[in-house]
């Protein structure tokens, strides 16, 4: 436990170049989190964006097997499972079972390659449960090109994307393309789930892409307060679980998810005490 | 109830709010209405009558665009129906949204103002704003504008819902059972938050509905239909129990009890099956 309140030690390390690496790429990635989070809380697609993770854990460890760039193998899994799923319809009854079936499977796969490889073993964890290391300012400059293009996209598509989510039945009455969005959105997502996947792991990725999202949803109604307050934590969980993580030299995720966890408990004893003040 | 071959080019050119001409839409074998002229005029409210099935939804999924006739033509404020018509506004079904949805009832309606527009609409949010605050004062919702969607009253919810139709100032209004499920009060006050939009600004109404009593003095015309049979005329002429008995093609009766109409058929499932009045949660 004194390791991780070691002050000296964390202000030490936080001079490090990877370092420095890692908590600029946490900082963007909280930003495409917090965006996107509501538009995954409202559309229903938490357990989607778990079964992309776990797609991009797959591509990620074929990608480790043959020698090629991780982040790149990642983003390939995650982006199949996202055009797999986002040509699901929400509506069908079978939509989670899918998810389900897919997810399962294409981790069995991940075992598997993770299993055959013979390289170091901190490889093969880092992709289940993220890694600082191993960000430099090329990987951040590939990481900012691809968040920069999601916003473009969204800059575009936002009052549709949200209409259609949040109703999409008099959406689709007015002309919105909502199928066609759906299948956009998905892909935004899975970007976002690769990109994540590298700092805090495929399994952990809800903890970043919807706790916060979640958590700003039980205190405020309106979408904008919702995308501020989802940024807000996303940035607080993911730079603050970093910070956290360098003393120890624990994995990231274990203080990324446990510091969105804590947010989303005091949001939601928010809301219970505005209801029970209100009745 | 014939097909006039040379009606199909004058379709688009008239001032009726809503024309079919010859209309038929059938999926596959299955012939839902067929030969459907109808002229809906500015101002004029009509009832969508029949049994499940009767192909009232696809009726207005047509008008939206959303679904293509298997023959005739159709024109909804004067031009054929295409994805997103700004003269056209809708209100669907009631359906409890979930409480926890990040939406409050001024976002609903704004998104019925410009949420089918590409971008982020930045330059126009004072326009949307203003004319948004106007509707909901429109329809009396302003005190609770600012809520969660997802916990307010089903009465509450479709206040909202007609503002989100009305902010666009639409021709057209489609709508699609909006009653359902909403007790007696709030069945009368929907419905005459709708009668008043038509009779201030001349818009048709195309009423889709399983019970025609809480809009019958509303109602100018019914368009009835059963099993790919038609009728469509005034509440005294439709609703009787000659013209039924022949829709329905076995015996019906129409009862008249103060100023109410029931219909009693041979089978539960040939009136019009009721499952409304569930109250409000």
């Amino acid at each position: 436990m004194d390791k991780i309140f070691d002050f000296a030690q964390t202000g030490a390390l936080l001079k490090v170049d990877f370092v420095i690496a890692a908590i600029v790429a946490a900082a963007v990635l909280g930003l495409l989190a917090g965006v996107l989070g509501p538009l995954i809380v409202s559309r229903n697609m938490v357990f989607a964006v778990h079964g992309t993770s776990e797609l991009a854990l797959t591509g990620g460890a074929a990608a480790l097997l043959l020698g090629w760039d991780i982040g790149g193998g990642a983003l390939a899994g995650s982006i199949v499972a996202a055009l797999v799923l986002g040509l699901l319809s929400r509506k069908n009854s079978d939509y989670d079972s899918v998810i389900g079936v897919v997810l399962s499977f294409g981790l069995g796969v991940g075992v598997l390659m993770l299993w055959l490889y013979r390289g170091r073993a901190s490889n093969k964890f880092g992709l289940l449960t993220g890694q600082i290391v191993g960000q430099d300012f090329a990987s951040i400059a590939l990481l900012v090109g691809c968040v920069v293009g999601v916003f473009a996209v969204l800059a575009v598509i936002y009052r549709p994307l949200l209409f259609a989510s949040v109703d999409p039945e008099v959406a689709r009455a007015r002309g919105v393309p909502t199928k066609a969005l759906a299948l956009v959105f998905a892909v935004m997502v899975g970007v976002a789930t690769a990109l994540s996947v590298r700092t805090i792991g495929s399994l952990l990725v809800l903890a970043l892409m919807v706790t916060p999202a979640a958590a700003a949803c039980r205190v405020t109604a309106s979408p904008l307060r919702v995308t501020l307050l989802a940024v807000l934590f996303a940035e607080v969980s993911a730079i603050g679980g970093i910070i956290l993580s360098l003393a120890p030299g624990a994995p990231v995720s274990a203080f990324v998810t446990t510091i969105s966890f804590l947010i989303y408990v005091v949001c939601w004893l928010i809301s219970r005490s505005r209801r029970l003040t209100r009745a | 109830m014939t097909i006039d071959p040379g009606s199909r080019t004058v379709a688009a050119s008239t001032s009726d709010a809503v024309t079919l001409r010859g209309a038929r839409l059938s999926y596959g074998d299955r012939v839902l209405w067929d030969g459907l002229d109808l002229d809906i005029r500015p101002g004029e409210f009509i009832a969508v009558l029949g049994p499940n099935g009767s192909g009232k939804t696809s009726l207005l999924r047509v008008l939206l665009g959303l679904q293509q006739l298997s023959a005739g033509t159709v024109s909804v404020a004067g031009v054929a129906p295409g994805k997103g018509n700004s003269h056209i506004g809708y209100i669907p079904q009631q359906r409890a949204l979930e409480p926890t949805l990040a939406l409050r009832g001024r976002d609903l309606v704004g998104l019925g103002f410009d949420g089918h527009r590409w971008g982020l609409g930045i330059a126009d949010r004072r326009a949307r704003a203003a004319r948004v605050d106007e509707v909901l004062a429109d329809v009396g919702a302003t005190g609770f504008a600012d809520r969660s969607v997802g916990l307010l009253s089903g009465g509450e919810q479709q206040r909202l819902r007609v503002a989100q139709a009305l902010v666009n100032d639409p021709r057209v209004l489609l709508c699609d059972e909006p009653l359902l499920s909403l007790d007696l009060a709030n069945q009368a006050a929907v419905s005459s938050l709708i009668d008043a939009r038509r009779r201030a600004a001349n818009t048709a109404v195309l009423f889709v509905t399983h019970e025609i009593n809480p809009i019958l003095p509303l109602v100018d015309r019914i368009l009835y239909l059963v099993d790919g049979r038609f009728r469509v005329g005034t509440p005294e002429e439709v609703m009787t129990s000659a013209t039924l008995t022949a829709l329905y093609g076995t015996t019906v009766e129409v009862v008249r009890v103060r100023g109410q109409i029931h219909v009693i058929g041979a089978h539960s499932d040939l009136c019009e099956d009721a499952p409304h009045h569930h109250g409000e949660h």
